[in-house]
């Protein structure tokens, strides 16, 4: 098995016939994903990479029975999106969009945990079960199918723990990017619960960076609840305070959410942590106690 | 991006909250009028810059005549402001607020941010006001107040009640703090804040509630739909190459040290950072030159990077997700042919035909330094600043 999404998962993309949506959704169906339509509204009739588009979600998910839907429609709209995916009956929602306001997210994020619907981001690269489903923007080319799941807030970070447990030989089983913004549609917390309870993940990879307190919040749920081996890498230890590092979510602010704060949790729930990026593939095969490659 | 505390409160003004008359001057010839216009006899004269901290370093004062004004304005309109907050150059003071005196009673505070751990804005509210709130809630986290507001149905009026009553208000200072509270929730939630801050908020020699200062911070994501907001923005508040990479949608920050980073995503741009500093060196900045990593973008970036005179040598480590490394290999080239670097570049290519990447690099007869890992390039580029043998 495998986390959030695998080769049975049908996807919908709204957004669908934009530059983003047509390039990326593309890439997922030459990788294999099970892309079975799209939505835009004005262009419902139309076939679009072979794929019927949809007016409307609702149309969609009735006419293809789709898991999961991603949204590469403008920040301006993502609210609106969002509110149509889940009450259109959508159960996982992968936001890939930058530059949401906050205050779009308080909402939406509400709306989804009412709903009892999953969404993935906003801000992010996606989910990836490799050499099964790729949703989002992340290059399928590196992964490789394997046993390390991996949970991160940036992307490109991603992908470089992605490299390595792949020029490792350990493989990933899945790979989250829960987004750079101040109000994630899942944090830490949430995924590392999916990779404890699956059995193809053995290890787990963990990338944070300044601002806010999830990596603590997941710090202290690892201690009560992960049983397989973590590690973890934090960006951002020469980022001054009260200077937002690109991501909205990446600030130090009244002296909280530094590197070394979240260092120091996540060493005393007994995580190994790696103060360089570049180990990060090396410090899971230091760790003893689960299979390795 | 932030307000000036005299914008703030013509916000508060608009949404009919109670705050002192007040006028901002940008020549100190216009002072006397104001103080004029305002009324009164005594007035209080502020500095304004984006940094707390200004009473103490001698940008706030209480005068007793418009002369005084007048002479506070002339000290400081031009000049510098240096708190505890800003660098050693402070920030530039291009306006001075001039508000009518209000007679104290009590100090309290009163704030909003968006919490990130609940998911709600929270209103914070405490009878230690004037004090840094973050003191008070490292030492004494009872004192704070909250109130989380539900994202769905928004603010309600029994909240500020509850409030008021725990503040220790009473009589009709729970009606005016009541209608403060749900004003400023309206206010946070129309005009897009990411944070507010009301401190001190005074009771009045008179018993009334009233905002003697005003701090807010709007969620920069937000501006296309906040143009008024948008209008407001004070670049001179702003690091100027901070301000020129936000013109092509790069985002930068300066750092002390004289490696120059060049990295597309913003967590491997921190993290770019992080292992610079372990290898010895010591960063120039922050940049994130975006997911394309383009010729036009990248050139932007290096003339950002080397206005930086400490810049001593440049690392440029990109991951060529989908794009094609050697595509960004010769994007990387002609960007330091055009700007003509003169500095070492030491470059990282992985992902997506990196192999070629490299090749292309090692062939273009510049000062290249084509890296093998992240690891090789930070050694690299430490070596070739300078900053180790």
């Amino acid at each position: 098995m495998s986390i959030l999404v695998s080769k049975d998962t049908k996807v919908i993309c709204q957004g669908f016939t934009g530059s983003q949506g047509t390039f990326h959704s593309e890439q997922a169906i030459e990788y294999g994903t099970m892309m079975v339509g799209g939505v835009t509204p004005g262009k419902g009739g139309q076939t679009h990479l072979n794929l019927p588009v949809f007016n409307t979600v609702a149309e969609a998910f009735d006419k293809t029975d789709a898991d999961a839907s991603v949204i590469y429609v403008p920040a301006p709209f993502c609210k609106d999106s969002i509110f149509e995916a889940v009450d259109a009956g959508i159960k996982l929602i992968v936001c890939i969009t930058e530059g949401i306001p906050t205050l779009d997210m308080l909402v939406a994020k509400e709306k989804c945990d009412r709903a009892d619907v999953r969404l993935i981001g906003p801000n992010c690269p996606g989910v990836i079960t490799p050499g099964e489903c790729k949703i989002g923007i992340m290059p399928g080319h590196i992964h490789l199918p394997g046993k390390v799941g991996i949970v991160s807030r940036s992307g490109t970070l991603t992908y470089e723990a992605v490299k390595q447990t792949t020029d490792h030989g350990f493989g990933q089983s899945s790979c989250v990017g829960i987004g750079g913004d101040p109000i994630p549609g899942s944090n830490f917390i949430d995924i590392l619960g999916m990779f404890e309870g699956d059995d193809q993940t053995q290890a787990i990879v963990m990338i944070g960076e300044i601002g806010g307190t999830a990596e603590e919040e997941a710090a202290a749920f690892i201690k009560a609840n992960v049983t397989k081996p973590v590690v973890a890498y934090i960006a951002g230890v020469t980022a001054p305070p009260g200077k937002r590092m690109g991501h909205a979510g990446a600030i130090i602010s009244g002296g909280k959410g530094t590197a070394d704060e979240k260092f120091a949790a996540l060493n005393d729930a007994g995580v190994k942590t790696v103060r360089s990026l570049a180990d990060i593939g090396s410090g899971l095969s230091k760790i003893s106690g689960w299979e390795g490659p | 991006m932030n307000l000036h505390e005299y914008q703030a409160k013509q916000l508060f003004a608009e949404y009919g909250l109670p705050v002192s008359k007040g006028i901002a001057v940008d020549i100190a010839d216009e002072v006397v009028a104001a103080t004029a216009k305002i009324g009164g006899d005594k007035w209080v004269v502020k500095a304004q810059v984006h940094a707390g901290g200004r009473g103490k370093a001698g940008g706030v004062k209480v005068v007793d005549s418009a002369d005084e004004a007048k002479d506070f304005a002339e000290q400081w309109l031009g000049n510098n402001l240096v708190t505890y907050q800003t660098d050693s150059n402070g920030q530039p003071v291009s306006k001075i607020f001039i508000e009518a005196c209000v007679d104290i009673a009590q100090e309290l505070y009163l704030g909003a941010v968006v919490d990130r751990s609940t998911r709600r804005i929270v209103f914070m509210a405490s009878v230690e006001g004037g004090v840094e709130i973050e003191e008070v809630a490292a030492e004494t986290p009872e004192k704070i107040l909250k109130a989380a507001i539900d994202p769905l149905t928004g603010a309600q009026p029994y909240q500020g009640r509850d409030l008021a009553f725990r503040l220790g208000l009473s009589g009709n200072q729970i009606k005016q703090f009541t209608h403060l509270f749900m004003g400023l929730a309206k206010l946070f939630t129309e005009l897009d804040l990411s944070l507010l801050e009301i401190n001190p908020l005074v009771v009045t020699a008179e018993g009334d509630i009233h905002c003697l200062d005003g701090k807010i911070n709007i969620d920069g994501n937000a501006l296309y739909r906040q143009p008024k907001l948008r209008e407001m923005h004070d670049s001179s508040q702003e690091d100027e190459r901070e301000a020129q990479a936000t013109k092509w949608d790069l985002n930068y920050v300066a750092l002390n040290g004289n490696i120059g980073c060049m990295v597309n995503g913003a967590g491997l741009a921190m993290g770019t950072m992080d292992i610079v500093q372990l290898c010895g060196g010591s960063p120039a900045n922050f940049l994130d030159v975006g997911g394309g990593a383009t010729k036009e973008r990248v050139t932007e970036a290096f003339k950002i990077i080397l206005s930086d005179e400490n810049v001593a040598a440049v690392l440029v480590n990109i991951f060529g997700g989908i794009v094609r490394c050697d595509l960004i290999a010769e994007g990387v080239i002609s960007a330091v042919e055009e700007v003509g670097v003169e500095v070492p570049v030491v470059v990282r290519l992985e992902g997506n035909s990196a192999d070629v990447g490299r090749e292309v690099l090692e062939k273009s007869g510049l000062n290249i330094i084509a890296a093998n890992s992240l690891a090789d390039a930070a050694e690299k580029v430490v070596v070739a600043a300078g900053d180790r043998a």
